[in-house]
């Protein structure tokens, strides 16, 4: 089976859970012996990897001849169904409105400076070159990427098409109109994910689009499923669910917690600080427990958009001295972090599946997930609570601290548990998809 | 001329709500009033009521001709006299035809034998004074929580007077052996001992309404013909099924009332075979042999040990914790702490916490709870709050006791009085927020150890005098 797939993100460069994903879930569908094109925006230096070809989508060339093909095919499927002007906008997958405006005047700056002419014209072919990331003018970035990846789609040769989150749905639907193969989009978060009822309507109508246009959806969960048919008008018998997992690697050391913290229990919150992954509710929760277990400490790690409320917050409800920000975490710092908790809290509004919860039993810490989330889907050994209950949440908190049988309980049945939530198990899943929509070559 | 002896197991649960870390200390209404009041309500009507009503037609037909047994739960009763007393009234109907008897169990439908002796026989003697002030009969058959069963209960069941005592007949421990007759206990000779039919039980119990079972649609007669069967090779054949199975576990509409109308006709067509209580069972036959089982078991269809109630480590420690607590509650002279500590013992509270992969929960009697986590933890804050009201209890009855306050007042009640008035004070802010909190924490985290090592302390200046 040779797939060709279009994804956003790839360690080492990534900023969210996409490219871990996609990282696992093409390791493990290459052991099933697929033969996987990635193409990504832009590559930069990292180590190779054996078991993928990763194409940089960026100065790939366009001749004149794929252009004009391309720009048939790209009225057919794209225009039509997205009104979408090529203005530079300053949209990024996860923005509030703050944020949004902030972007804005950086565009407008950049447009007084005097904007730079990406297309190179050099003869009959020309391409363009891509930042990669999630940049301000993300959507020109988009169809542009879109074309590049036409083009790629054109001269390679592939079964199927594997497009994932709506970056690269515009690439999909092109590369699928170009060559006519089976397109699978993956939906990993939508827009009513990211944005609550606040949606971008470009990004909502470029995810309807990819969705309508495709062979089948994958979604990571029921929830999310349940969002594509209801909100996006997918016929249910075209989407089906594939559970992400987690990439089991040996916790490399051991970290010992210091001997002055020891008689103390720690409550971590690891995510970013945005409306989507509930930092208020956990807030909320640990004012609830510190009334009943004044010497347990609340670490809250990562950035966002909400972080300097939540702090004023913390200082107001003069708990700051139990409650720490522990700002953005990256690679051992995490390790650690998860290592020192006694508890992980993932107290999502909304979250299409959320693997943190799955890095954070590795690390034999017992979670409290929000129903809310497409995890807690496949955690039968996890403590559960609705986002809002956060009176809920304390007790479930106060009762991990309190009762030691109930953590060991929770981290030995999770570590059963584990053991079938693995990424070969999902890459089964996805070649039987793959099969199906190939016509079963 | 072999019997068939028919035992219906009646218990209705006290379920706990959903009591949190926030009601320790400032409320002590433990259980889902609303839920238990439904639940009771759904049984009585699907299952109580025209159940009883079958029997007594069945009754007023045949006679003395048909005998059956019941043992009801006191949990059962006092549920049945809180929400539903007509169900009371057609036990009692029942009981008046002469034709049932009513089997002994613990009141509150526990697990007391496996952690402590005193408390069990207080069960099972108040129990019996129940059934025989309210059905007029003193039992004499035993039929313990769940059909847990072992060579020790036995022996202490005899030591309480019992003539018979009802186990599971499994496999393991009749080995070749047939449950068909009547046997003894090895370390209870002269006692009688019932082995249930399981796989007959389960033809009505579990497999009736099945659709997808080869047997099914089960009448009565094709039922009859597989009791015939046993005709020479069977002196006593027993039925044990919880009641649930009439109207709940099998609905109405499987034709299960007919079914149970119809068999004691198709039964009494072979006239070698008869229905019997197990105390005529007793009675009338001699054991055929022994049985030595000195390991307990139950009738818990999986591996009929003691896993589903005590499997985990969160099961062990909720019990543990709360026999913990026996002799400090039975030293007080607290009626609404017996009872609380009485219906803090129901098997069921320990069954939700169970985390077996097919943690088996029979559509009539499911987990209120979504997880056996929840379980675990309501039940640990209702038993942390009830450890408080044991402190405050012992703390307020301790200055009558003049005499003995020296040694008593360093040693063990310091940590209870200490969290007894935290606990008062955590409800209303008081300034001095800093001190009783310091001050509780170390006592919740431990509250346990250092409790328990309180109850040993005292007992042991007691028992030196």
């Amino acid at each position: 089976m040779r797939v060709l797939m279009f994804g956003w993100e790839f360690p080492p460069h990534i900023s969210g859970g996409l490219g871990t994903a996609c990282y696992g879930m093409t390791r493990a569908l290459a052991k099933k012996g697929a033969q996987i094109i990635f193409v990504l925006p832009r590559v930069g230096e990292g180590e190779p990897n054996d078991f993928l070809k990763i194409r940089s989508a960026s100065g790939t060339p366009i001749t004149a001849d794929m252009s004009e093909r391309m720009s048939h095919a790209g009225q057919d499927v794209w225009q039509e169904n997205i009104r979408w002007r090529s203005v530079d906008s300053p949209l990024f997958p996860y923005m509030t409105p703050e944020s949004y405006e902030e972007s804005l005047r950086w565009v407008h700056k950049a447009h007084t400076a005097g904007h730079e002419e990406i297309r190179h014209w050099s003869g009959i072919p020309f391409t363009y070159s891509l930042k990669g990331g999630y940049g301000p003018d993300l959507m020109s970035e988009v169809s542009r990427y879109s074309q590049l990846a036409g083009a790629i789609a054109a001269e390679e040769d592939f079964d199927v098409i594997h497009a994932h989150d709506w970056m690269t749905y515009p690439a999909g639907m092109l590369a699928k109109a170009l060559t006519g193969k089976p397109l699978v989009v993956h939906i990993h978060a939508t827009e009513y994910d990211r944005c609550g009822e606040n949606v971008n309507d470009i990004v909502a109508g470029i995810e309807r689009a990819g969705l309508l246009a495709a062979d089948k959806v994958v979604a990571v969960s029921r929830l999310t499923r349940k969002v594509v048919i209801e909100r996006y008008g997918v016929p249910p018998e075209k989407v089906t669910v594939v559970y992400n997992a987690v990439a089991r690697h040996e916790v490399e050391r051991r970290y010992e917690i210091p001997p002055r913290i020891r008689h103390e229990k720690r409550v971590l919150f690891l995510g970013r600080v945005t409306f989507q992954k509930g930092p208020e509710y956990f807030m909320e929760a640990a004012r609830l427990v510190l009334e009943k277990i004044p010497n347990a400490r609340f670490f809250m790690a990562g950035s966002g958009d909400m972080l300097p409320r939540l702090i004023r917050r913390a200082g107001q409800l003069r708990i700051g001295n139990r409650f720490h920000f522990a700002g953005f975490l990256r690679g051992e710092e995490v390790d650690r972090m998860f290592a020192l908790s006694d508890l992980y809290v993932m107290p999502s509004v909304s979250e299409p599946f959320g693997i943190t919860p799955l890095e954070a039993m590795l690390y034999d810490v017992p979670v409290l997930l929000s129903r809310q989330s497409g995890v807690s889907e496949v955690l039968e050994h996890a403590l559960k609570a609705d986002f809002w209950d956060t009176r809920d949440m304390a007790d479930k908190i106060c009762a991990v601290l309190r009762y030691p049988r109930l953590a060991e309980a929770l981290v030995r049945n999770c570590r059963e548990e584990m053991k079938s939530i693995r990424w070969e198990n999902a890459a089964d899943e996805l070649m039987l998809v793959y099969r199906n929509v190939t016509g079963g070559n | 001329m072999p019997s068939l002896c028919l035992c219906y197991a009646v218990h209705e649960p006290y379920r706990l709500r959903r009591y949190t870390v926030f009601d320790m200390g400032q409320n002590s209404a433990y259980e889902d009033d609303d839920h238990n009041c439904d639940a009771l309500l759904h049984a009585a009507r699907a299952c109580y009521l025209p159940m009883n009503d079958v029997l007594m037609r069945i009754i007023r037909r045949h006679g003395k001709a048909f005998k059956l047994a019941f043992s009801i739960s006191g949990t059962a009763l006092d549920q049945f006299e809180q929400y539903a007393p007509e169900v009371l009234d057609s036990f009692k109907a029942l009981a008046d035809t002469g034709c049932v008897e009513f089997l002994a169990e613990t009141a509150p439908h526990s697990l007391a034998f496996l952690y402590s002796r005193e408390e069990f026989a207080l069960q099972v003697k108040q129990h019996c004074a129940r059934i025989k002030q309210v059905f007029g009969v003193k039992p004499t058959t035993f039929r313990h929580t769940e059909l847990v069963y072992n060579n020790d209960l036995a022996a202490a069941l005899q030591a309480l007077g019992f003539k018979a005592v009802l186990a599971e007949g499994t496999d393991h421990v009749l080995g070749w052996r047939s449950p068909n007759w009547l046997y003894q206990p090895v370390s209870a000779p002269g006692m009688g001992l019932l082995l249930r039919n399981c796989q007959l039980s389960a033809d009505i119990g579990r497999r009736f309404s099945d659709q997808s079972w080869n047997q099914w649609p089960l009448t009565a007669e094709k039922y009859a013909s597989w009791v015939h069967s046993l005709a020479d090779e069977a002196e006593v054949i027993n039925i044990f099924n919880d009641c649930h199975s009439f109207g709940l576990r099998n609905p109405a509409s499987s034709g299960i009332f007919e079914f149970m109308e119809a068999l004691p006709d198709a039964i009494l067509a072979h006239k070698d075979f008869s229905f019997a209580t197990p105390a005529e069972v007793v009675k009338k036959r001699t054991p055929v042999g022994e049985i030595d089982m000195p390991q307990f078991m139950s009738w818990d269809d999986e591996g009929a040990d003691l896993t589903a109630w005590l499997g985990n480590d969160m099961q062990k420690d909720a019990i543990h914790s709360l026999y913990a607590l026996t002799e400090r509650v039975r030293k007080l002279d607290a009626p609404d702490l017996h009872r609380d500590f009485e219906r803090l013992q129901t098997s069921e509270h320990f069954h939700y916490i169970s985390t077996k992969w097919f943690a088996n929960f029979v559509p009539d009697r499911p987990n209120p709870f979504q997880s056996p986590y929840d379980a675990y933890i309501a039940y640990m804050n209702v038993l942390a709050d009830f450890e408080m009201r044991v402190g405050a209890a012992e703390a307020a009855a301790a200055p009558k006791k003049a005499t003995r306050t020296a040694g008593r007042k360093a040693a063990a009640p310091a940590t209870d009085t200490a969290k007894a008035k935290t606990t008062g004070r955590t409800a209303s802010k008081s300034k001095a927020v800093a001190k009783p909190a310091k001050a509780e924490s170390p006592a919740a985290d431990t509250s346990r150890p250092a409790s328990r090592r309180g109850s040993k302390a005292k007992t042991e200046t007691v028992r030196g005098r």
